[in-house]
């Protein structure tokens, strides 16, 4: 069976500086797969890389068993792939209902409006709300949104970069069970994650980025009692 | 009272077609960040468009059912060439600094006035004249057609004059269509939302390209439709109208909030009444006709230096 997504020997530039240098990882379908490292590993650039806003320098990007990384950008959110942007990326001046139409801009059906009702069951907070200036949100709101906004695509594989950033503990758990409930809604997720306790403990499989380097990869539960992550990035001794 | 309406209607005639045309750089300049200064070129073009189609179709026929022909010959000529001159002027410069664009955008404002004015009536590099077009050297006679351009209305001491009633009448048409094609269609969000940020609208699966040739294209559109209106009311044309007309508009842009449509108009249309109210009210040396330009660049001047973001534009941090 081939994976879902499959990264090859990816090496991606900016100018002179490589900023991932020569990658492999794969996310099987039905998975949730996480990159943790600090900043400036190569998550963000990498995650952007796949969704084709950044061209790599070489290496090779298969979704579903296709090659993606020459296809342009808004071409590959119809694939199937959807990208929760670091930052969430909301379009701040536009009410939270055209921020999920937006998300459904690649499709052409007639469930969109069923796709927005599933969505605000999901994020009962978005449908309260729906008429408000998606700007004037707070940030768990503002990456609800963007998370129930990249879902309105209908994605095979949900890309989430960094969804707990900035955000109070009470918030991340909400954040954290979310993406529970929709690993088995049959979405694959790809997370990448600074905060390695959260992401490690969600994710079947996971792969640490140490300056644009692959440096250990295995489960999630294998890579939570690992001695070396222990020490990098969960704080302890 | 009737002076003050009387230049209130003036006014608000000679900012409709500033509106008009300054929908078009605002529009570019919210998703390119670029000030397309052959802009007034596009208008320009939409008057000779209407121009070409009234001499080539109806050879002088003048009845109102022209009109509307007429207008679409002016968008067709209008939205060709911004069409082209983002393919092939600006396209290539779209990662490259933005002074690149800028100065372009002065080169192909000069290349399409010289190219109409040497070449309006033979096909280029060749004499010939297949439609007999009159030479655009000088000023060109535009067809008058009765019902909009035949006598002024009364209306006690005011006097309306019907190329006005087009003007205003197409600033309010236009506006309306334009505001539901932004608000109320697919096409339209995904343009607020490349304005708003062009990557993440990629995520969404918007063709960036693609809304930047429809931005191009929704300018040319009301431009050709502003350059109707100028024809109509100066009874003549010629290929210099796109230049202080375009700075007019660019300057009422500015006053508005570049980068925001309803600021747009609304930056119009106090342009056009300032000026005419200067014209009206300012007595003794400074006022009168030849000073009204000097009156719009010295509100320009009060915009920038108090509300640099214009009038109805929101406060930015500068993305610099």
């Amino acid at each position: 069976m081939t994976a879902m997504l499959e990264v090859r020997d990816l090496k991606v530039a900016y100018g002179k500086i490589l900023a991932v240098k020569k990658i492999s990882f794969s996310v099987e379908e039905g998975q949730i797969v996480t990159l943790i490292g600090t900043n400036g590993a190569g998550k963000t650039t990498t995650l952007r890389t796949i969704s084709g806003l950044i061209r790599p320098a070489s290496g090779e990007i298969l979704f579903q068993g296709k090659r993606i990384d020459t296809v342009p950008a808004h071409q590959i959110v119809s694939l199937g792939l959807a990208h929760s942007p670091e930052g969430r990326k909301i379009f701040p001046k536009m009410s939270v209902e055209e921020n999920l139409l937006l998300g459904a801009f690649s499709r052409q059906d007639s469930e969109i409006n069923q796709d927005l009702d599933e969505t605000y069951d999901l994020f009962p907070v978005l449908a309260e709300r729906r008429a408000q200036q998606a700007g004037t949100f707070s940030g768990g709101e503002q990456q609800m949104l963007a998370m129930g906004r990249a879902m309105m695509s209908r994605p095979k594989l949900l890309m989430l970069d960094e969804p707990s950033m900035g955000l109070s503990s009470l918030m991340m758990k909400v954040i954290i069970q979310t993406v529970r409930k929709l690993q088995p809604q049959g979405t694959t997720i790809l997370l990448v994650e600074q905060n390695a306790q959260a992401a490690l403990s969600l994710a079947d499989h996971g792969y640490v980025l140490e300056v644009g380097t692959i440096v250990i990869k295995g489960t999630g539960k294998d890579l939570l009692v690992n001695d070396a992550v222990r020490k990098a990035y969960l704080g302890e001794d | 009272m009737d002076t003050f309406i009387q230049q209130l209607i003036n006014g608000l005639s000679l900012g409709s077609l500033y509106a008009l045309i300054a929908v078009g750089y605002t529009v570019v300049y919210g998703i390119l960040q670029l000030i397309n200064f052959a802009h007034g070129e596009v208008f320009m073009i939409g008057a000779f468009g209407a121009l070409t189609t009234s001499l080539v179709l109806f050879n002088g026929n003048t009845a109102l059912w022209t009109l509307p022909v007429m207008i679409i010959g002016a968008v067709v000529a209008s939205v060709t060439t911004a069409v082209l001159m983002e393919r092939f002027a600006y396209r290539p410069l779209r990662n490259a600094p933005r002074l690149a664009p800028l100065i372009t955008a002065i080169g192909v404002s000069v290349f399409l006035q010289e190219l109409v004015r040497l070449n309006y009536n033979k096909v280029p590099f060749t004499s010939w004249n297949p439609f007999n077009l009159p030479d655009a050297k000088s000023r060109i006679p535009f067809p008058q057609i009765d019902v909009v351009t035949g006598p002024a209305i009364q209306v006690g001491g005011v006097t309306i004059q019907r190329a006005a009633i087009f003007t205003i009448g197409a600033l309010v048409i236009c506006s309306a269509l334009l505001w539901y094609f932004i608000n109320r269609t697919k096409m339209g969000r995904g343009m607020q939302a490349v304005s708003q940020d062009a990557d993440t609208a990629r995520l969404m699966g918007i063709n960036v390209d693609r809304i930047i040739v429809v931005a191009f294209a929704l300018g040319a559109v009301l431009a050709a439709v502003a350059g109707v209106a100028q024809g109509l009311q100066n009874n003549n044309i010629d290929f210099r109208m796109g230049f202080l007309a375009g700075l007019k508009a660019f300057t009422a842009a500015v006053i508005g909030g570049i980068g925001n449509v309803e600021g747009a108009v609304l930056g119009g249309l106090v342009l056009g009444v300032t000026e005419a109210m200067a014209t009206q009210y300012i007595p003794g040396q400074f006022g009168g006709g030849p000073w009204k330009d000097v009156w719009a660049f010295v509100l320009l001047i009060l915009v920038l230096v108090f509300r640099p973001q214009g009038l109805l534009g929101a406060k930015e941090v500068d993305r610099a």
